[in-house]
């Protein structure tokens, strides 16, 4: 059984750093966006833009999460509000940083 | 009748995009059986003897099949009394390993301590143990006579088993509503999570629903505790309705049936809502062509149920934003119109609409009942006599599909 996620050190969210979608995390494309459910902590999330779907999907492609949401052509504007929500599932543990092989 | 269909906003608030639907539900309550070794005055599925109807093994896990390719991540699994059935260990593996995720509510009548370390050594699923007051007495009066003796065992054997996260569920009556503090307490007791709700007038609840329900002034201490106490306490977002106090509780404020919510019955009977069930919230069955997803996604009724509300009388309220008129099954149940307040508004309109029924108004019933038909051990006495369906003008009743079956009245305890 794996260590509840609850127990893991809390993560600071660095946007510069690269980052994936955890490894416990579903995602479920919904007209509005998508649905995103942790089978570890059983918590359900939503992602309220497409835009934001096509970068959490795309994090584990790119060298930082900075370059996720530019390259998922998010208006220079909406950066700020992208960053700020990608934080936010930092903190529910929905994306994880990733090593960097 | 399918309205036309009008047009999903882009961006705004979740809960406005919630009232269109989802691809898939959020919140799928399947319920295993209408078998139960209990006989609860305010069973909302009227449960107690099981329907031969009731899917079978392969078909269950058909189901779980399409839950599964539908990403439908967990489902609330009830009943009857899910353990009663002779397959329930085998599908809760099953959907495990399928990745869906499952919380049962049982009365605790299997969870011995195999059953219990068995649970605890399982991911993915969440228990709910029903208990209908903080004391025996309290309890056995509604749910029978030796039932929270049963409660507590398996709420002991699961704590022991070093089961985390399990849920006592509680439905909030008149009886027990001075109770939270004491619920609060014995489940923290087990290192349990208290998980309050609210009673419906559905199935064998609508009997007992004018004795039951919370008085007004039992509303707001609810409302006022749940504000208190809300962050450590669940409510499967049911008492939305209190939100017209005032300050929106947390969760979803909104009705969700047949937009993020629904019930797949034992015969695989989709309704809008777990409290709904009735031919008119019936929008069709797994076994049809196209199984759950075409029911979910096709079935007129719940292309007409994803329009956003109109809520007639309540439009007009200051707090219709918070309460958006209440609980749909509610109101159905008691007789009132979908478009009105909730019989619980607690702006008082559901006291005048209610007492503005027609004499000779009929309240809806449900077409189902598989109540017990005789006496079952531990009869709750709340009604000062057995359950019994009440009696009925023609000497004999119709003959229902369930009393061909050779199961019929079978005493599964």
């Amino acid at each position: 059984m794996a260590l509840p996620p609850g127990d893991a050190p809390d993560v600071v969210f660095d946007a510069a750093l690269p980052w994936q979608r955890a490894r416990s995390v579903a995602l479920r494309p919904e007209p509005f966006g998508a649905l995103v459910y942790h089978f570890g902590t059983r918590k359900l999330s939503f992602l309220k833009s497409k835009l934001l779907v096509g970068v959490v999907q795309t994090l584990a492609e790119h060298p930082s999460a900075l370059a996720a949401i530019e390259a998922g052509g998010v208006p220079e504007a909406q950066r700020p509000a992208y960053v700020k929500a990608l934080a936010d599932l930092a903190r529910s543990k929905m994306i994880e940083p990733r090593e960097i092989a | 009748m399918t309205a036309v269909l009008p047009e999903r906003p882009v961006g705004g608030r979740l809960i406005d995009q919630f009232e269109y639907g989802l691809d898939a539900p959020i919140c799928l309550t399947w319920e295993l059986t209408y078998a139960c070794n209990l006989a609860c005055v305010h069973c909302l599925s009227s449960s107690g003897r099981r329907d031969p109807r009731e899917l079978s093994t392969a078909e269950a896990e058909r189901v779980i099949d399409e839950l599964q390719r539908m990403q439908v991540f967990y489902v609330n699994v009830g009943g009857g009394e899910p353990t009663v059935r002779p397959d329930f260990w085998h599908l809760l593996d099953y959907a495990i390993g399928h990745d869906v995720g499952v919380k049962f509510s049982t009365n605790g009548v299997k969870l011995d301590k195999a059953r219990a370390a068995q649970l605890a050594r399982t991911d993915y699923v969440d228990v709910q143990i029903s208990l209908d007051g903080a004391t025996a007495e309290v309890n056995d009066r509604v749910r029978g006579a030796g039932s929270f003796a049963t409660a507590t065992r398996a709420l002991e054997n699961l704590a022991e088993a070093g089961m985390k996260d399990f849920k006592v569920s509680v439905v909030v009556t008149r009886e027990n509503a001075g109770q939270l503090d004491a619920f609060k307490a014995l489940t923290d007791s087990y290192g349990a999570q208290l998980r309050i709700t609210r009673l419906r007038p559905s199935g064998r609840g609508a009997d007992v629903w004018d004795t039951l329900h919370p008085t007004q002034a039992q509303q707001r201490d609810l409302y006022q505790w749940l504000l208190a106490n809300g962050d450590d306490v669940l409510t499967g977002d049911s008492f939305f309705h209190l939100s017209a106090f005032g300050e929106a509780l947390p969760g979803l404020n909104l009705c969700g049936a047949g937009r993020v919510v629904c019930l797949i019955d034992p015969v695989g009977d989709v309704y809008a809502c777990p409290f709904a069930i009735h031919e008119n919230f019936l929008a069709g069955n797994v076994r049809d062509e196209g199984g759950f997803q075409r029911v979910w996604q096709s079935s007129e009724l719940f292309a007409d149920l994803r329009s956003p509300q109109t809520g007639g009388a309540c439009t007009k309220c200051a707090h219709f934003d918070a309460c958006r008129g209440g609980c749909m099954a509610a109101k159905f149940f008691t007789g009132l119109p979908l478009d009105g307040p909730d019989p619980e508004c607690v702006q008082g309109y559901g006291e005048t609409a209610l007492a503005a029924r027609d004499a000779e108004l009929i309240a809806p019933r449900s077409h189902l009942d598989h109540s017990h038909t005789g006496p079952v051990r531990g009869q709750p006495t709340l009604l000062g006599m057995p359950a019994v369906p009440p009696a009925v003008s023609t000497p004999t009743p119709p003959s229902r599909i369930c009393d061909e079956s050779p199961l019929a009245g079978l005493d599964l305890r």
